[in-house]
């Protein structure tokens, strides 16, 4: 069976954890209609960070929007956030089945 | 036995962790032992509270507050100047030395209670009101007066974060519930206490021993630095605290929360209010020096401090 989808894109963001509040609310006014957080450990440019306790944890954050909105986004995000916090953001083209959600 | 046994369950957790051994608690652990030790340690404050005549204790807390905003006011030009740090490390440095550290505080009063001295129970109110000014001062040393800093939002993650919510909440509690009221919560908040101090620092024990290589890359002014600052706040505190007319014990305490090192409150607020300040140099430091050397070293000689200011002074 041909289901009919559309293409968006899936922008998704690791940063540190104390900037969850901040980020969605930069979300929200730049209209992404949703988002999954997820817990998150790694390494980067900023050394391990390995969840141990509180000052070291990452968060996952993945937002389906429309490219418009995924590029205001991540101008936002690179000019707040990229000079001081630890931050890794990527955009990818996704197939959705609803694309009236996002 | 030289240390207070919960002690050992750091050094257990700074051995694993240098050895890189596989021993991980999981994040949300730490979590709920903070939010437990937090809770419990306010509510014990609050039943003291509730013995005493609140107005009484407001001329020795401003007394108080206002020593101890000394602290991050002498290491700022210090860091400055000899350190030759940045004004956003130096100041987030002097901010996380002004405020204290908790556990430290609870290590203290377990080494204390070990050795059958006494020590007045209203030093928590202290505890909690010593949290947030240097946090303030750190802000301001960094920006200055006036410039674009976010206060609503500084002010909130200092006020709305959890170790004032839960600190203050927990002495409200205590205050409003009475001895009485709260005896029935005893078997989990006073009983398994030292239990859940000892996993806690298990923990703190293997967050430090990740956080030494931090200090490595910062060098040597900065350990020393981490020492140093410690044992000059731990004379002012117990000085203040023999003229304040506290016994042994309260300026044994009262030096201890000066010489101590905030790691939960103090890294939350910076990293929102001085981004730009590197924070690896000031948990490096107050976790990765000042936190061991105030549980293996400091508490013993503020002890030996206010013991000799009280013999000077009385």
């Amino acid at each position: 069976m041909n289901m009919p989808h559309a293409a968006c894109k899936l922008l998704t963001v690791i940063c540190e954890a104390g900037l969850e509040n901040d980020l969605l609310r930069d979300l929200e006014r730049l209209g992404a209609t949703g988002y999954t957080i997820t817990d998150a450990r790694g390494r980067g440019a900023r050394g391990v960070r390995n969840a141990a306790w509180s000052e070291s944890a990452n968060i996952r954050v993945e937002v389906l929007c429309s490219e418009p909105t995924a590029e205001a986004i991540v101008q936002r995000l690179k000019q707040r956030y990229y000079a001081n916090y630890a931050m890794v953001l990527f955009m990818a083209d996704v197939a959705v089945l609803r694309v009236e959600k996002f | 036995m030289p240390f207070e046994p919960v002690i050992l369950f750091f050094l257990l957790g700074l051995v694993a962790g240098i050895a890189r051994s596989d021993l991980k608690i999981p994040g949300v652990l730490y979590e709920s032992l903070s939010i437990f030790l937090l809770l419990a340690i306010g509510l014990k404050g609050g039943v003291e509270l509730a013995r005493h005549s609140v107005v009484a204790l407001l001329p020795q807390a401003a007394m108080v507050v206002l020593t101890a905003a000394l602290i991050p006011l002498l290491a700022f030009p210090l860091l400055r100047r000899l350190g030759g740090f940045a004004r956003a490390d130096a100041a987030s440095i002097a901010a996380h030395y002004g405020s204290v550290s908790v556990v430290t505080f609870a290590v203290a009063a377990a080494w204390l209670a070990g050795r059958g001295i006494e020590a007045e129970g209203h030093l928590i109110v202290f505890l909690v009101l010593l949290e947030f000014p240097a946090l303030v001062i750190g802000v301001l040393l960094a920006r200055g007066i006036g410039a674009d800093t976010p206060w609503g939002r500084v002010l909130h993650e200092v006020f709305a974060g959890k170790s004032i919510v839960l600190l203050v909440g927990g002495l409200v509690i205590g205050w409003v519930a009475g001895p009485e009221g709260i005896q029935p919560l005893d078997r989990l908040f006073i009983d398994l206490f030292k239990g859940m101090l000892a996993f806690f620092l298990l923990e703190m024990g293997l967050v430090a021993a990740g956080r030494l290589g931090d200090l490595r890359r910062a060098g040597p002014f900065l350990a020393g630095f981490a020492i140093a600052m410690p044992l000059a706040a731990g004379v002012l505190g117990t000085l203040t605290g023999t003229l304040l007319g506290l016994s042994v014990g309260g300026a044994t305490l009262l030096g201890t929360l000066y010489a101590s090192a905030s790691y939960i409150a103090a890294p939350a607020a910076m990293r929102i209010a001085v981004p730009e300040a590197n924070p690896a140099l000031s948990i490096g430091a107050s976790l990765g020096v000042t936190f061991p050397f105030n549980l293996l070293a400091g508490i013993p000689v503020y002890h030996w401090l206010a013991g000799t200011f009280n013999g000077w002074l009385k």
